[in-house]
């Protein structure tokens, strides 16, 4: 049945599914694992970095870039069409500022590219950008904001979300610990997105890519040597609390 | 009507430019400010026909900044002065030209700093220092006389004063203050705004 209803993005199926978007939805599935979470005073970005091949040069493998000062995003990307929505956002920002004397909210940004991913989901000829973003940012209001966007075109907002290859599990231990305590500070924050990560990756600093922007200071991407840092601080609090259980089931 | 004027130092540069807006014979503001901030270390000063330097100006600050985000470091001084002037005279022959006249000062951390003179017809010139409006007549003879390559900032900030004060003394027009900016390794620094006194 599917078959005969998914060769154009135009034809619906007879019951209902606009199958070439679901298959884009299915390709942003296979990507490595990325978490954002929206703190108090500070927005986190972490990806899971694909190992670099021993030749290559680690830096040119960013997939978390600034849009402007106050907003960035991560896209997980399967095929060609990448460097697109980067630049048609960044090219945005500038031209809001220039027409409304104001930096975008996050919340524009992200439905400008949600129009964008909207239109290729409508017009023949063209196939879905099978990409999923994670955008981050300051609103000039001081309020932090996460959304994330869907090869359909849709966005919403969230509190902390994950997408990716292992987005479920990321997202239940998410559910379990997003508390107002959790992200009482800023490296509490940045804890509970390498936490999180450390579910489903294999361990270490090395395979976790990390951006934070805090509240009017531009974006940071964490070196490898601070995350290291909070990886092994995060192992030490891990043993202290499993002493703290021994020791009580022991009394 | 208008004045701008720029002396660059060894390892900064000073810029101001007068305060007045003015339409037909009425001064419409007397606290405008004519430079736009296209980077951290970048200061483009700009007069000309009204409206278009604001459209002008404003338009290159965003493309500096798009290319900072699209490449994760500013453009320098030089690159933005050819850009600029690349721009202004594409729309020379065009429906469409802008009436500016313009000042590019900047601070590039290996070339240090540069001050860039570029005129409505898109003539662009690299200068140590430079005038804008009928008040350039009165005081480039001053600078001829008193610039040395080597001045302290207070020196220039001296130089800048007996500008100003043969502008008071000979110009036809008042021209009672003037935003004053140094531009040097650290970035943009404002200085205390300079006034004229009646004559």
């Amino acid at each position: 049945m599917a078959t005969r209803y998914d060769r154009a993005i135009t034809v619906f199926s007879p019951d209902g599914h606009l199958f070439q978007v679901e298959y884009a939805q299915e390709a942003v599935k296979k990507g490595s694992t990325a978490v954002g979470i929206r703190g108090k005073d500070i927005v986190v970005l972490g990806v899971e970095k694909k190992s670099v091949a021993k030749l290559q040069e680690e830096r040119t493998v960013r997939k978390i870039c600034a849009l402007d000062e106050h907003v960035c995003m991560y896209i997980f990307f399967n095929l060609f069409m990448f460097v697109q929505p980067f630049d048609i956002s960044r090219v945005e920002c500038q031209s809001h500022r220039l027409t409304v004397e104001d930096p975008v909210t996050v919340e524009y940004i992200t439905r400008y590219i949600a129009t964008l991913k909207q239109r290729y989901t409508q017009s023949n000829g063209r196939r879905p950008f099978g990409i999923s973003a994670l955008i981050v940012g300051f609103d000039d209001d001081g309020t932090p904001r996460l959304y994330q966007t869907d090869p359909s075109g849709t966005y919403h907002a969230w509190k902390a979300n994950a997408i990716g290859r292992s987005a479920k599990t990321v997202r239940e231990f998410l559910e379990k610990n997003y508390t107002d305590e959790a992200i009482a500070g800023d490296n509490e924050t940045i804890k509970l997105a390498i936490k999180a990560l450390l579910e489903v990756v294999q361990s270490g600093g090395k395979n976790i890519e990390l951006a934070v922007i805090r509240r009017n200071q531009p974006l940071k991407i964490l070196e490898a040597k601070e995350i290291e840092t909070l990886v092994a601080e995060i192992e030490k609090e891990k043993e202290e609390e499993a002493e703290k259980k021994k020791q009580k089931k022991s009394t | 009507m208008e004045y701008l004027i720029g002396i660059q130092g060894p390892d900064f540069v000073l810029v101001a430019a007068d305060n007045v807006a003015a339409n037909s014979i009425l001064q419409m503001k007397h606290d405008a400010d004519k430079m736009f901030k296209l980077s951290e270390k970048i200061l483009l000063l700009c007069v000309g026909e009204a409206g278009d330097t604001a459209q002008f100006a404003e338009y290159i600050q965003k493309n500096v900044q798009l290319y900072k985000m699209r490449n994760g470091y500013e453009l320098s001084p030089s690159a933005a002065a050819n850009f600029t002037r690349k721009n202004l005279a594409d729309y020379l022959r065009s429906r469409t030209p802008y009436h500016v006249n313009l000042l590019l000062a900047g601070y590039d951390d290996t070339d240090g700093p540069g001050l860039y003179y570029m005129d409505y017809l898109s003539a662009l010139a690299k200068a140590p220092f430079a005038a804008h409006g009928y008040g350039a007549f009165l005081t480039l003879s001053i600078l001829d006389q008193h610039y040395r390559p080597d001045l302290t900032r207070d020196e220039a900030v001296d130089l800048l004063k007996k500008c100003i004060e043969e502008l008071r003394k000979r110009f036809i027009l008042n021209l009672p203050s003037f935003t004053v900016r140094v531009i040097d390794k650290e970035g943009i620094h404002d200085l205390e705004t300079l006034t004229s006194g009646p004559k």
